[in-house]
């Protein structure tokens, strides 16, 4: 008996307090914040003299260029193209530099190998497999990260980027989606593993949803030494003066093609499957700072150059490695390499590439970084140049393997739009929780990817122009 | 004395004035982040720039710049200020 009354009254209470808490709504908690932010301003009174206020002049000065209704998106842009033109014209030199280091170093092994007597084997694997991998992995990629990073990190520590997110967001309301996106966008240009993380910012989960699917349209630090290599040999070397100029504009094209397919991608699961409204949006807009040297260059040198250049490096050793083993163990008259091409070749000829550039993405898949490196080694192991010590030779290997112009825009516009690398994909199932949404990301970028380079390559062929 | 006590909702602050705040109608999260950013009743707010299309608005609270969108800001209630009182 007890017991039942004292539920009851349990129960009861249980009620009544809900009532309190229905008639009392907000205004209760409202009462503790504020009151709670009273004391904290009268101690602020007490404790600080403003010195702010020629800050918020500074500010206003550099905000109301910046958050121009007309200088504010012509702005963006121009940062865009001087962030790359200033990367690829700085890469340049250093990378011919290390890969004629790198692969001279390359003979001295080949030397010492012989002279140990190692046998054909180990000699291939190790020298032609490892280290050329190796090699081309830190020639292409380390010079442009060592810019851009460095470049990207002083915006980030500017306080320049939540003005991004404030100039886009009503592109992005649009689109039912968040300003902050474009936040996530940003970071997904040095990595997007890291950018689908960086989705966390997005308070609404449809969003962070949208968020997250479309991270991969921003082609990452893995991807643009590839775009950067193959637009200045096809496109910017085409026209020898102001190359680097018209390779920051071509990148820049590609980059804002991203942002387009981003924009109409959310859009497109705003109105299937992640239908909903636009929710809020609440943008701190920081205080411009001196960006600390120090802390620059020991963030974008120690915790993303290398950080990225190891990563490749792991994945780069071992698929070396078996990209040499693979092209040199045949079977019947082929090996392995060129049965396996050969048998990717209609699919990818449909698409305006070839069976090797197909294998070479889908090999990439632990790591974009190694898609070129990949693909030059199985050029080179098929064809008949064995070797060649600088950038420009690359030219020669690629047309010499029947690429036109259009491969090149095509391997571009695939590599941008094709499926995300292992790590985002285990990012975004831990991110979400769900094998579907990771399935989606993967699904989602290679149906446009093969849909648009399907695409482009039919009407340029219809009307004959490659 | 009357006209002062009107209350209008944020979204129409005109650009450059200050007001204060006297309630929010919003709901769920969105109402926790404008309480943790300290826009409680009683807070002076300056609306400082428009974003370049007019949408997000950004507001001056505490020394702080916050941008809004103006369905959001529309719900949130404000009165104009008497004069003579201090400025954000």
């Amino acid at each position: 008996m007890c017991a039942i009354s004292s539920s009851r009254n349990l129960s009861e209470a249980y009620g009544q307090a809900e009532y309190v808490r229905k008639t009392y709504r907000n205004s209760f908690s409202d009462q503790i914040v504020a009151d709670i932010y009273g004391n904290a301003e009268q101690i602020t009174k007490h404790v600080l003299t403003n010195k702010g206020r020629h800050r918020i002049g500074f500010d206003q000065i550099i905000d109301n260029l910046v958050t121009s209704k007309w200088f504010g998106y012509p702005l963006m842009i121009l940062l865009l193209v001087g962030v790359f033109w200033i990367t690829i014209e700085g890469a340049n030199i250093p990378s011919g530099l290390l890969a004629s280091v790198l692969f001279a170093f390359q003979d001295q092994l080949t030397l010492w190998f012989q002279w140990l007597g190692a046998p054909d084997w180990v000699h291939g694997v190790l020298v032609l497999g490892v280290y050329r991998t190796l090699a081309w992995v830190v020639a292409v990629m380390l010079p442009p990260m060592a810019i851009f990073f460095p470049l990207f990190t002083l915006l980030e520590d500017s306080g320049y980027l939540p003005r991004i997110a404030f100039n886009l967001d009503h592109i992005f309301k649009k689109a039912k989606a968040c300003g902050k996106q474009s936040l996530t966008m940003c970071m997904g240009f040095g990595c997007n593993a890291a950018g689908v993380t960086s989705c966390r910012i997005i308070d609404s989960p449809r969003e962070r949803l949208i968020a997250i699917l479309t991270n991969n349209f921003v082609p990452c630090n893995g991807r643009f030494p590839t775009l950067i290599a193959i637009t200045s040999i096809f496109i910017g070397g085409a026209i020898a003066s102001y190359s680097g100029i018209i390779n920051a504009l071509v990148i820049s094209g590609i980059i804002l093609l991203g942002i387009a397919v981003t924009l109409t991608v959310s859009w497109l699961l705003s109105m299937t499957i992640l239908k909903g409204e636009p929710s809020s949006l609440v943008l701190e807009l920081p205080s411009y700072r001196r960006p600390k040297i120090g802390a620059v260059i020991y963030r974008s040198v120690i915790d993303r150059t290398l950080f990225v250049l190891r990563r490749a490096i792991i994945i780069a050793a071992p698929a070396g490695a078996v990209i040499w083993i693979l092209a040199n163990v045949y079977i019947g008259e082929l090996s392995i390499l060129s049965t396996v091409a050969h048998a990717l070749n209609p699919l990818g000829k449909l698409i305006g590439l070839d069976g090797f550039i197909l294998m070479a993405f889908i090999l990439g898949l632990p790591a974009n970084e190694i898609v070129l490196p990949i693909l030059i080694m199985s050029y080179l192991s098929t064809g008949s140049l064995q070797d060649f010590s600088s950038l420009e030779e690359l030219r020669n290997v690629l047309v010499s393997n029947g690429w036109t112009w259009l491969t090149a825009v095509n391997v571009m516009l695939f590599s941008l739009l094709h499926w995300p690398c292992a790590t985002t994909l285990l990012t975004t199932y831990k991110e979400t929780g769900s094998k579907k949404w990771a399935f989606l990301s993967f699904l989602i970028p290679t149906l446009i990817g093969f849909s648009a380079c399907f695409i482009l390559t039919q009407v340029v062929r219809l009307f004959g122009l490659a | 004395m009357k006209n002062a006590e009107r209350i209008n909702s944020l979204s129409d602050l005109s650009l450059g004035s200050a007001c204060q705040i006297v309630s929010l109608e919003l709901s769920g999260l969105l109402r926790r982040r404008i309480l943790d950013l300290g826009i409680v009743p009683g807070t002076l707010i300056r609306s400082i720039r428009r974003g370049p299309s007019g949408d997000p608005t950004a507001y001056l609270v505490r020394g702080t710049l916050i941008a809004l969108r103006s369905e959001d800001a529309s719900q949130i209630l404000v009165k104009k200020l008497s004069n003579g009182e201090e400025c954000v």
